[in-house]
């Protein structure tokens, strides 16, 4: 099996989520980490939607009263980017908030400085 | 305390609990000095973290080594496209070809989330709900975040959001947010028919208060949109969400109950709970949305 | 028309009334009523899963629920079966003793405006885990796993200090981590199989590894997803989560992500194990060889860290990390009288940390908010109850016969035995840990037992009596699951029978 040239879209999303993990690796601004873990999450939504997809099919909407499954693409992976997009919206505004509240306390966004900053008020 | 002792002593006085005692202050003392030299013992990422260079190495070999791992699994998943896939099944079948009888909705997608897989996308609003609580949880105004200065410069903005003349964003809003909303409205509607749906419309209704809201002020906001609203909006959605779903579970699961009339596919009142469940899902989404946003800005609805 | 069982419905019922629980909750403006709702909602589902349990062990069976109309490879499905109704009452068990004991802790840290907004959190906690443990579709176990993450993380920061914010963020990054990996791992376990349910998932990929097509995908997904949750559950190299965010958290919290959130994961893997992958594959693919690898150096190194500690719940932390390795340990022994160990471990885990936990934070507020065990000296004297309380635990931990603790060592002992090639391995570091175990507890409880020269023997300051019931509570069950322990080890073993068929 060789199935790289045909599959760019998959191979062009887990480039992607290596990227975002590269990001969140090496990034210390919390906002760039988080960016980083929305680059991963979109990147698997790219994945799923190019699993779904079929050569030469329509989108999963009754067109001309057609009732046939192999009028239509996968109507699977549409579902669960959703749930996915919506689950990733929810946990990025937590985690905006959460980065929120701790500017507001160190005046920083630096995650070292952040863990030095609360490490010190602890008094170690 | 000053004088030497035996191994053994010194056992035993740990056995009867004097030495953690009697020398504790000493022992405290040496054990911080420790700490100092050896401060990596706190944190494992902090040791890591102390050789920028090694870190940055390591990071970078993961992600490479992980790309190099994803691609070789790419080369050998199904090909794109491909009608021979193993995902073209069964299952996939049912929900194109029995879709329409079996939910009543047009858009095959909105079939299949809510109704063949409608425990997910239960799931998927309390995310939403949760999340939209955290944010309250932790930026509503209370008196550990929020400072003196904070209300000065709250008050400060409203003071501008009522004076301050912005003609074009005001009077762009005012033609604009009607339009949006209503758009919102009709993507909710025409969920089960069309692309779209509870979520979608949602976030395009909430677009249209954030709008309204920016161009006017929160003030002129919380005349028909307050904290009250915004709670009751949520629950009921999510309750009304929670008692459909149980009742079609429980009839579903238990083989009775009478079924929600189908209707005719292609109507607006067609598809059973789909059109409920949409418009519920719907004012969820639009009340986040608003919600993130006003949290965001002033840390209150 | 059919006969309805109702016992069959009560998975479906638990799920819905604690999410039910938890939107009401929103309405409430007092904490209290708020606490009540809780109160009363765990203690329905505690019962409703007691008799859950009764039934199908009666029965010997192991039934799926349909969520909807639609049978398997279309609709949503429950599962349950002994194993899942025995850890939803244990859930339910521990999650009353704790929050009703820990309630002091909520009321006085958090703030009065925000107290419902826990309870939201908590009931929502409750539910998600009640439905990890039964599910049986991957894609509905992704989306609970994400409300477990976002209401675990809300758990951590209700007490609204900087150190606590810190926590929750270091702990939200690796939590999103995990569960990225685990959703790519769904998505290519579905483009390979083209199922989301896992008996549909397990026929397919039984066929995967006779025909030797997409092997190494299926190889890598394993990896991934087992990975994800090894992260979830905080197994030893991706543990740097716990101790900031559980010492920075309220005790009540700390407790029950320590004893019930880590857990629900486990549990997760373990019907993955056995309904998507099943024992074959596992093996064929040596996948239980590293989590047994990582679940030994888990033991050692978890409690390595746990005896560096200075302060009492990070070490308290460190041990989660060890008594992690312990489970993982039992899962990679790769058979079922391991499996048996692992599952016993997690219930005596369950109601000794969470008992430990509640002592502690009594201890740091009798103290003043001291939390190095140094300035807990004594502090058992000062605080009777939480003292002997404290103790069981530790010695529960240590492994002394007649507690909880003990049993599901000499069960991981016995099962080495079975299984060829770990036994040497298992016995010494199950030894080693038990040692350094030992080296981190007793001291502990040396110190609290200590009387402080000088310093005013204060008799035992007031103790609410929820908290003394829950304490006493949680003291008989170690007790009762430390001598009483063969009936537990029956159904474990009968469950996992099950799940194999």
């Amino acid at each position: 099996m060789n199935h790289l040239g045909t599959n760019f879209y998959e191979a062009v999303s887990v480039i992607l989520f290596g990227i975002g993990f590269m990001n969140l690796l090496l990034q210390n601004n919390l906002i760039k980490k988080f960016i980083g873990l929305n680059i991963m999450d979109t990147a698997v939504y790219l994945f799923l939607a190019a699993k779904g997809y079929i050569w030469g099919r329509m989108a999963p909407i009754l067109t001309d009263g057609i009732v046939d499954a192999s009028y239509y693409i996968n109507p699977i992976p549409a579902g669960l980017v959703l749930t996915g997009i919506v689950v990733s919206v929810s946990v990025t505004a937590f985690s905006l908030a959460l980065v929120q509240r701790l500017y507001k306390h160190y005046g920083t966004l630096n995650m070292d400085e952040i863990m030095k900053l609360s490490r010190e008020e602890e008094g170690e | 305390m000053g004088e030497k002792k035996s191994v053994w002593e010194h056992l035993k006085a740990w056995v009867d609990g004097e030495e953690v005692i009697l020398d504790a202050d000493k022992y405290i003392v040496n054990r911080s000095k420790r700490e100092k030299k050896n401060w990596r013992r706190n944190f494992s990422m902090e040791y890591i973290r102390g050789n920028v260079k090694l870190y940055r190495f390591l990071s970078i070999a993961i992600s490479v080594l992980f790309i190099g791992i994803m691609l070789s699994v790419v080369n050998d998943l199904p090909e794109f496209g491909n009608p021979a896939n193993p995902a073209d099944n069964e299952v996939m079948e049912r929900y194109l070809e029995s879709g329409i009888e079996e939910t009543g909705a047009t858009n095959f997608v909105a079939g299949m989330i809510l109704d063949y897989r409608a425990f997910d996308t239960f799931g998927e609003a309390n995310v939403l709900f949760l999340a939209v609580m955290c944010v309250v949880l932790l930026l509503k105004k209370d008196q550990k975040n929020y400072s003196a200065k904070e209300e000065q410069e709250n008050r400060e903005d409203d003071f501008f959001d009522e004076n301050e003349k912005r003609p074009i964003l005001q009077i762009g809003g005012k033609l604009l947010a009607p339009l949006i909303i209503l758009y919102g409205i009709y993507v909710i509607l025409n969920g089960h028919l069309s692309p779209g749906g509870g979520f979608s419309g949602g976030t395009i209704i909430g677009a249209g208060l954030i709008l309204y809201a920016s161009a006017y002020g929160q003030k002129k906001m919380q005349t028909f949109f307050t904290f009250r609203t915004f709670t009751l909006i949520c629950v009921g959605g999510l309750l009304t969400y929670c008692a459909c779903k149980s009742y079609s579970f429980f009839t579903g699961a238990n083989h009775v109950g009478f079924e929600i009339p189908k209707g005719i596919p292609g109507h607006i009142l067609s598809a059973g709970f789909i059109l409920p469940l949409n418009i519920c899902v719907g004012l969820i989404v639009a009340c986040t949305m608003y919600g993130f946003y006003a949290l965001f800005t002033k840390g209150d609805i | 028309m059919e006969h309805i069982n109702l016992v069959h419905n009560i998975p479906f019922f638990s799920i819905f009334l604690a999410m039910l629980c938890g939107i009401i909750t929103a309405l409430v403006k007092n904490g209290r009523v708020a606490y009540k709702i809780h109160t009363i909602m765990v203690l329905v589902v505690g019962i409703m899963s007691g008799i859950l349990l009764a039934s199908v062990v009666k029965n010997n069976e192991i039934f799926t629920f349909m969520m909807g109309h639609f049978p398997a490879p279309w609709g949503n499905e429950l599962r349950a079966g002994p194993l899942e109704a025995l850890m939803a009452v244990t859930f339910s068990i521990v999650m009353l003793l704790m929050v009703s004991g820990g309630s002091e802790f909520i009321f006085k840290d958090v703030l009065p405006e925000k107290q419902p907004l826990y309870f939201i959190m908590l009931n929502a906690l409750f539910g998600a885990m009640l439905a990890l443990v039964y599910t049986n579709d991957i894609f509905t176990a992704y989306v609970f796993i994400e409300i477990n993450t976002i209401a675990s993380c809300a758990l951590i920061m209700a007490k609204g200090t900087p150190q606590s914010m810190v926590g929750t963020t270091h702990y939200l990054v690796i939590s999103l981590l995990g569960s990225g990996l685990f959703l790519l791992g769904a998505s290519i376990l579905y483009s390979i199989t083209g199922h989301l349910l896992f008996p549909q998932m397990k026929e397919a990929i039984l066929e995967i590894i006779k025909t030797e097509q997409y092997r190494l995908p299926l190889l890598v997904v394993t990896g991934f997803m087992f990975i994800g949750i090894a992260i979830k559950s905080a197994l030893f190299p991706f543990h740097s989560m716990l101790p900031g965010a559980y010492h920075a958290a309220i005790p009540t919290s700390s407790g029950i992500l320590s004893g019930l959130v880590l857990k629900s994961y486990v549990i997760l893997g373990i019907k993955l194990i056995y309904c998507v992958f099943s024992e074959y594959v596992m093996e064929t693919l040596k996948i239980t060889e590293v989590l047994f690898a990582f679940g030994l150096a888990g033991m050692v190194m978890g409690s390595v860290y746990a005896m560096k500690e200075r302060k009492m719940k990070r070490m308290l932390a460190y041990s989660s990390v060890a008594q992690i390795g312990y489970i993982y340990m039992g899962i990679g022994m790769g058979t079922r009288v391991g499996m048996t160990a692992a599952c016993f471990h997690i219930l005596a885990h369950a109601i000794t940390k969470t008992l430990l936990f509640l002592c502690c934070g009594s201890f740091v507020e009798d103290s003043g908010g001291k939390e190095k065990i140094y300035h807990m000296r004594g502090a058992a004297h000062r605080n009777l109850l939480a003292g002997v309380g404290y103790t069981v635990g530790a010695l529960s931990m240590v492994g002394i016969p007649l507690l909880a603790g003990f049993i599901s060592k000499v069960y991981f002992a016995t099962a080495s035995v079975y299984s060829s090639g770990k036994m040497a391995a298992v016995l010494i570091v199950l030894g080693v840990s038990m040692v350094l175990n030992a080296l981190y507890f007793l001291p502990s409880v040396i110190a609290i037992w200590t009387p402080v020269k000088g310093a005013e023997s204060r008799p035992t300051s007031s103790v609410s009596p929820v908290f003394a019931v829950s304490i006493v509570g949680f003291i008989i069950l170690n007790f009762a699951l430390g001598i009483y322990y063969r009936p537990i080890t029956r159904i474990i073993q009968m469950s996992i029978d099950l799940l194999v068929q």
